[in-house]
């Protein structure tokens, strides 16, 4: 049985890592679900947060063909349960003047934002699992969705824990 | 402390802090501010007749000495023709440092003359590899390439600087400690583990040693005889381990896999515990997979961790230097047989009769024309177990791993993962020049050959006199035997019609080399010999051989000879896709 795996990966911020860590996948033969990278508080690293769909034995090849990367530092698998995992989305919805508060209320329901109003569509912003991001987008398709993007998830343990440490 | 000097004399003088003795390699345009100070530097630098040459010379070197192996090229296409080489040793853990020139760090990008990504190409096919445009990295980069290259399990490393890099001044200097957050191998097993490993070998009742190439990159031969000797186990040596323990052995079985000996692979088979030593479980080895060693609990020695429950899942893994993890496993092992010690007595006596039952062998041709097999035997008895035996890919390298006893390591070198034909010339002249005062044969087949022949060349202006022996089929001669087996004899495109075109007695003449030819059996040893004697210039001898002789045993669907009936059926499956 596959199932979505969430790793946390320090890798060292220099070019081509991103490359690296693509091609590795990509030749084992390895499905990315989304994929995420930003910087750390140290300039010379970089987070990749990386949302994977395997059988758990592939999961730990995959630890250990990633770990053999030079540039990779580290990799924490996080369990959804004691970590924080969220995704960003901004949806444009259609609306009427008719059905705009139904929208809104929506919005509210949801904790999520309007960020941009037009005439005829509100851009709406919403940070949540994938979960409360998909029920959104389940609430808000009636209305007719005409953009959506999404980011890769981002994640981080929860309490006092520090994901890695690296010197 | 730090100098001034251009990048180009900072590499140069990088590389001679990183101990080369020798690099093989063509200059061009964006790699040659290197090439001045190399004309002066105490490297010595062979120049190669092509780039894939100078990548195999540097792995032969490599594999011949256990020191890391360089090759230089310019950008584009000199580093193109680095690719497969790179990807040759990256697949037999072969340390190998490659050095590319790359356009003008302002140009890169822009589709320039003579440009190419090569650190994107040899991404997958290496290590590691770097691309350096700020000449003050030099120093780290090289120091980090062979620290790469020859740690943990060893691999290729590719080391791409922009020319303006070479040119611009720069301060020298070099790193003395090397500190990589993300390489750190790991280099001694778990107590935990080392006596768990112990306490399943004290419970089996036959047990074989499975051992790979990475005893030999270890250099643990001594734990490996120490370790057999005190197990007493069969021990079969893999392709790439052929040399790590002596063939004339009696716990010796010889190489598992398609075409290894039935008692090696009907051993693994019935085996109920493998001890398996820096091997990597193959599909050459293994067959289909699920069929594999049915019986057989795990005990996986290895250096990389990706390898451990990668093809097959493992009882217990011992993490480490190889080396190291035989040692570690010694005194356990005592401690453990002095409770209790198995007897393989009865193991011994079934591994026994596949041995008497089906040894190594080959029929002479009807026709009374030369044995391929014969050839190699011959050549492996002539020049001895302190010879270097290098081989193309092919019915020649698998005869060469069976007919020839190979006694010691480092003396069988070829290519067995890539599979890359067109190893042998150039491999033997790395194996040459890194061991000069051995006797080093080339066993080629005439389509590897006609790959990378031209590196003899190099070998005839150099003084690296090597001997290639072609064992000349006319025919792709591998291809064409499974042709036979599994394609109702149609020989497409295997046929090299190659009757004397090339004259290879002739091409080696011309190539500064002598020039031989044998053609019937009386010929061979008066030929053999005749190039033994010849040590100031490379010999070419051209065996006209037999183009229907098969590799056996082959332990593959189709297969028709009687005794390998008996044998597939206690072998694993081999299906027809993995052929």
């Amino acid at each position: 049985m596959s199932q979505k795996h969430t790793l946390s990966v320090l890798v060292e911020n220099s070019p081509g890592v991103l490359a690296r860590i693509a091609s590795l996948f990509s030749r084992r033969g390895y499905n990315i679900d989304s994929l995420a990278v930003g910087p750390t508080e140290n300039p010379d690293i970089s987070r990749m947060t990386i949302v994977i769909e395997v059988e758990g034995h592939a999961l730990e090849q995959v630890i250990a063909q990633l770990d053999k990367l030079i540039n990779v530092i580290s990799i924490t698998q996080l369990d959804p349960v004691t970590s924080v995992q969220r995704e960003l989305l901004l949806v444009k919805v259609a609306t009427t003047p008719e059905n705009r508060s139904q929208v809104l209320e929506t919005v509210q329901l949801f904790r999520a934002k309007v960020v941009d109003v037009a005439q005829d569509a509100v851009t709406i912003e919403a940070t949540g699992n994938a979960e409360k991001i998909q029920a959104l987008l389940r609430v808000l398709e009636p209305y007719g969705i005409k953009e959506l993007v999404q980011s890769g998830l981002v994640a981080m343990e929860r309490g006092l824990r520090i994901t890695e440490k690296f010197n | 402390m730090s100098e001034e000097m251009t990048g180009a004399q900072s590499l140069v003088k990088s590389l001679e802090r990183a101990g080369v003795e020798v690099m093989f390699g063509i200059p061009g345009g964006a790699i040659l501010p290197a090439y001045d100070p190399i004309f002066d530097s105490k490297i010595r630098h062979i120049l190669v007749r092509h780039e894939q040459g100078a990548g195999h010379a540097a792995t032969g070197y490599a594999q011949a000495t256990g020191r890391v192996g360089v090759c230089i090229a310019t950008s584009g296409p000199g580093a193109t023709n680095l690719v497969t080489p790179l990807a040759d040793a990256q697949m037999d853990s072969v340390p190998v440092v490659a050095i590319t020139g790359q356009v003008s760090s302002g140009a890169i990008g822009t589709d320039a003359f003579q440009e190419a990504d090569i650190r994107g190409i040899t991404m997958p096919v290496t290590k590691h590899n770097f691309l350096v445009t700020d000449p003050k990295d030099i120093p780290r980069a090289i120091a980090e390439a062979f620290h790469i290259a020859e740690s943990g399990r060893p691999g290729a490393v590719l080391v791409d600087i922009a020319k303006d890099a070479l040119q611009l001044n720069t301060t020298f200097d070099y790193p003395t400690t090397i500190n990589l957050a993300g390489y750190k191998p790991v280099m001694h097993p778990t107590a935990d583990a080392v006596r768990d490993a112990a306490a399943l070998i004290a419970q089996s009742t036959s047990p074989v040693l499975y051992v790979g190439g990475g005893v030999i990159k270890s250099n643990a031969y001594k734990e490996l005889m120490e370790l057999a000797e005190l197990t007493g186990a069969p021990v079969v040596t893999t392709l790439m381990a052929l040399g790590s323990f002596p063939d004339s052995h009696p716990q010796h079985l010889g190489m598992p896999g398609m075409h290894g000996t039935v008692a090696a692979v009907t051993a693994l088979q019935k085996s109920d515990l493998l001890i398996t030593l820096g091997a990597r479980f193959d599909d050459r080895v293994t067959g289909k997979l699920s069929t594999f060693a049915p019986h057989a609990k795990i005990i996986h020695a290895d250096i990389d961790p990706a390898e451990i429950g990668k093809n097959r899942k493992v009882d217990i893994a011992l993490l480490g230097d190889l080396r190291n993890s035989i040692a570690a496993l010694l005194p356990e092992l005592r401690a453990a047989f002095a409770k209790s010690k198995p007897d393989l007595t009865g193991w011994w006596k079934t591994v026994n009769e596949w041995r008497t039952q089906f040894p190594l062998g080959f029929d002479e041709p009807d026709d009374g024309s030369l044995s391929p097999q014969y050839v190699i035997q011959r050549l492996g008895q002539i020049a001895g177990p302190d010879a270097i035996y290098t081989a193309g890919v092919g019915q020649h390298q698998m005869w060469s791993s069976q007919f020839i006893n190979y006694e010691k390591p480092r003396t069988w070198l070829n290519s067995g993962g890539l599979g890359t034909m067109g190893y042998a010339v150039p491999a033997a002249m790395g194996a040459k020049v890194g061991a000069p005062d051995k006797v080093v044969w080339a066993i080629d087949g005439d389509g590897c050959f006609q790959m990378t022949n031209q590196e003899l060349v190099t070998c005839a202006l150099n003084n690296i006199p090597i001997k290639v022996a072609i064992i000349n089929n006319e025919s792709l001669g591998m291809v064409r035997q499974w042709q036979t087996l599994f394609y109702n004899q149609r020989y497409s495109n295997t046929e090299l019609h190659s009757k004397r075109i090339p004259d290879f007695a002739k091409l080696g003449e011309a190539m500064g080399c002598v020039g031989l030819r044998a053609e019937r059996k009386e010929d061979v040893d008066r030929v053999i010999n005749e190039a033994m004697a010849i040590n100031d210039r490379p010999v070419v001898i051209d065996f006209s051989v037999h183009r229907d002789a098969m590799v056996w045993p082959m332990v593959a669907a189709g297969a028709s000879n009687d005794l390998i009936t008996v044998a597939r059926s206690m072998a694993p499956v081999w299906d027809s896709q993995e052929l």
